[in-house]
Order: structure tokens, then C-alpha cells, then sequence
């Protein structure tokens, strides 16, 4: 699971107010490049909630992104886009498990795939 | 990448071993899968650079059909870990990247407005009544730029009164890229005719859906 992934999910259950962001146990983070699209990334800047992002990037072992929402300008900087791209797309939780910020229910993670599926009583 | 090509690429992919009845898991058909993604981006731009979802995902076809056509990021979201398992295994086979949940569509709760296109094949809400409305509703909620989906013909009403009265599209048209009674093989000699339908819904305000 890519961190943009990690950027969209909230914990679901039924009467929690602040399910985001899940926090994350890493037990096994792979590496995957693919390729460097500025104008995605730019976009996505906008979009993405920062903090979430570099907090789980640091609990997923790469400690490079600023822990405050930097200022647009650093856009026109390659390094900082690279490292962006990096934390952002290449970074996978592999396995470990997602952590409802509110009510600390796991939501397990296996071979890449979260499984949000809630129990009965949950929805 | 050429409509025959995609088309091609897409007929390859490993399908449902045993489908669940319950889930309605019909294959989505490299046919239908490749005019429908096709035309998402070639008369859209709905595809390549964006973030796409593919709702119901089954195998990954729609999801897969994307990653082919450029999509940044593609995200298949599936209850079934079988289906899931197979999705990961097609990924694979066609050396691309798409990212998995298991989830069910009507609980999911997303953050922000990162997804731009939902692409989607669901349950067509013939065992489960409902069902092909709450994916719908959902989808319109999650994507900022639009929503490709498949609906029988016979709710062609329904569905497009529903899109822009209660789920918040501003427009529901048909697309007739598809022959126009496409069949849907359900059993040897039942088909299901199915329109493919683009949503686009209302620009959202709020952080959340």
C-alpha cells in the first residue's frame, strides 16, 4: 500500500469522528520506483494532507519530508519533488496494520492489501 | 496505446474461478473494459496522470485497464480476498503497479479529494436490491471528476434520476461507444442489456466525504 492510499482512508466504524489519519505499524516496507511526474506530484501537493504524509513516512523508516506543510514554493526544487515522489508513491507497507487514531481497532495489513472490512457491531 | 491493444492485454487477465453468486461477480469483459476506459480517456482526459478507482474491482480488469491507459495511481477496491488475490496476481502478469483494499463500497469513508475518476462494474442489485445504488452514490461522493459505470438498461430511469437528484451529479449521460444492447453472459442463454453511463458530480466543498 502506497502512502497517497494512506492519504485518502479513514477508519470507518460506525461513531468515530476523527478516523483520520490511520496510524500505521510497519512490520515490512518494500520499495518500488516508478517513474517521476512533477506535474502529479505538484497537483497532488494541493491536495494530499501533509502532516498524515510525513508522519507515515517517518514511521515507514524515511525521515526526509518536512514535518510542516512547506511553502508552495518549494515546488520548483527537483530535490524536494524527488523526495515527495519517494515517500509519496514508491514507500509500501507490505505488511503490518493500520491503527484507528480513535478507538485503537487494527485493521490488518497483508501482502500489501489493508483489509477495512468492519465486524458486525461496527457498522 | 491502441483500443486492440488494450483490448488484447485485457483478455489475457485471469477471471473468477468460482464466482460468488451473492457478490455477483460476472467477469467485466475485455470488450466492454477497454471501449469503456478507452473512451474515459481518449474523449475525457479522465485517465491518464489521474487517480482512479475502481469500485467493486473483482479480477482488476477496469482498475488494470487504467494503470494500462497511464493512470498515476489506481486504486481496486473489493470485499472478496479471492478476487483481490487474483486482481494482485493480473498486476502482476502485465507488470504494473494498482493498489488494493478490502472493503465494503457503502462503508468506506475517504478523506480529502485526492480521487479524480471512479470506473466501476457493480452488482447490478439483482440479489441484493440496492446494491448497485449504494456504489453509485458512493462513487459520486469519492470522485471530483467523474464516474464511468455500467447499469441495466431496464433502470435507465431510475439511475439517472437518482445521479442528479440524490447522489449530487450535475450531469448523467449515456455513452454509446458500447454496441447497443451489449450482453452481459449471465448464464448460457440469459443476457442483461447494460448502458455505460458518465456522472460527473457537483464540485465539493468540505474536507471529507
Amino acid at each position: 500500500m502506497r502512502l497517497l492510499t494512506h492519504n485518502m482512508l479513514s477508519s470507518n466504524i460506525k461513531g468515530v469522528i476523527n478516523g483520520f489519519p490511520l496510524l500505521i505499524q510497519a512490520e515490512r516496507v518494500v520499495e518500488k520506483q516508478v517513474d517521476f511526474n512533477p506535474d502529479f506530484l505538484k497537483n497532488m501537493f494541493s491536495k494530499i494532507d501533509w502532516k498524515a504524509l510525513a508522519d507515515a513516512s517517518k514511521t515507514m523508516g524515511y525521515d526526509e519530508l518536512p514535518d510542516e506543510v512547506p511553502d508552495p514554493s518549494v515546488l520548483d526544487s527537483q530535490e524536494f519533488l524527488q523526495k515527495f515522489h519517494h515517500a509519496l508513491l514508491e514507500l509500501h507497507l507490505e505488511e503490518g496494520a493500520l491503527v484507528c487514531p480513535e478507538t485503537g481497532r487494527r485493521f490488518p495489513v497483508n501482502k500489501g492489501i489493508p483489509n477495512m472490512l468492519l465486524h458486525e457491531d461496527e457498522v | 496505446m491502441k483500443l486492440k491493444q488494450l483490448e488484447s492485454l485485457l483478455g489475457n487477465l485471469q477471471q473468477f474461478d468460482n464466482p460468488k453468486i451473492e457478490l455477483e461477480q460476472y467477469p467485466t469483459g475485455a470488450h466492454i473494459a477497454s471501449r469503456m476506459l478507452y473512451t474515459a480517456e481518449n474523449s475525457f482526459g479522465d485517465v491518464s496522470n489521474k487517480v482512479v478507482a475502481d469500485f467493486g474491482c473483482g479480477c482488476g480488469t477496469l482498475g488494470l485497464a487504467a494503470t494500462l491507459l497511464d493512470a498515476e495511481h489506481v486504486i481496486g477496491l473489493d470485499v472478496d480476498d479471492e478476487s483481490l488475490e487474483i486482481a494482485s496476481i493480473n498486476a502482476e502478469d502485465l507488470e504494473v503497479e494498482m493498489g488494493l483494499i478490502q472493503c465494503e463500497i457503502k462503508n468506506l469513508r475517504w478523506q480529502g479529494q485526492i480521487v479524480d475518476t471512479v470506473v466501476m462494474n457493480p452488482p447490478f442489485g439483482t440479489r441484493k436490491k440496492g446494491a448497485d445504488m449504494e456504489f453509485l452514490s458512493t462513487a459520486l461522493k469519492v470522485a471530483s471528476q467523474a464516474v464511468y459505470s455500467l447499469h441495466k438498461t431496464t433502470t435507465r430511469e431510475h439511475i439517472k434520476r437518482a445521479a442528479l437528484r440524490d447522489y449530487g451529479a450535475s450531469s448523467a449521460e449515456l455513452r454509446y461507444d458500447l454496441p447497443k444492447q451489449y450482453k452481459f453472459h449471465k448464464k448460457k442463454d440469459v443476457d442483461i442489456a447494460v448502458d455505460l453511463w458518465r456522472f460527473v458530480p457537483k464540485p465539493k466543498h468540505e474536507s471529507s466525504s
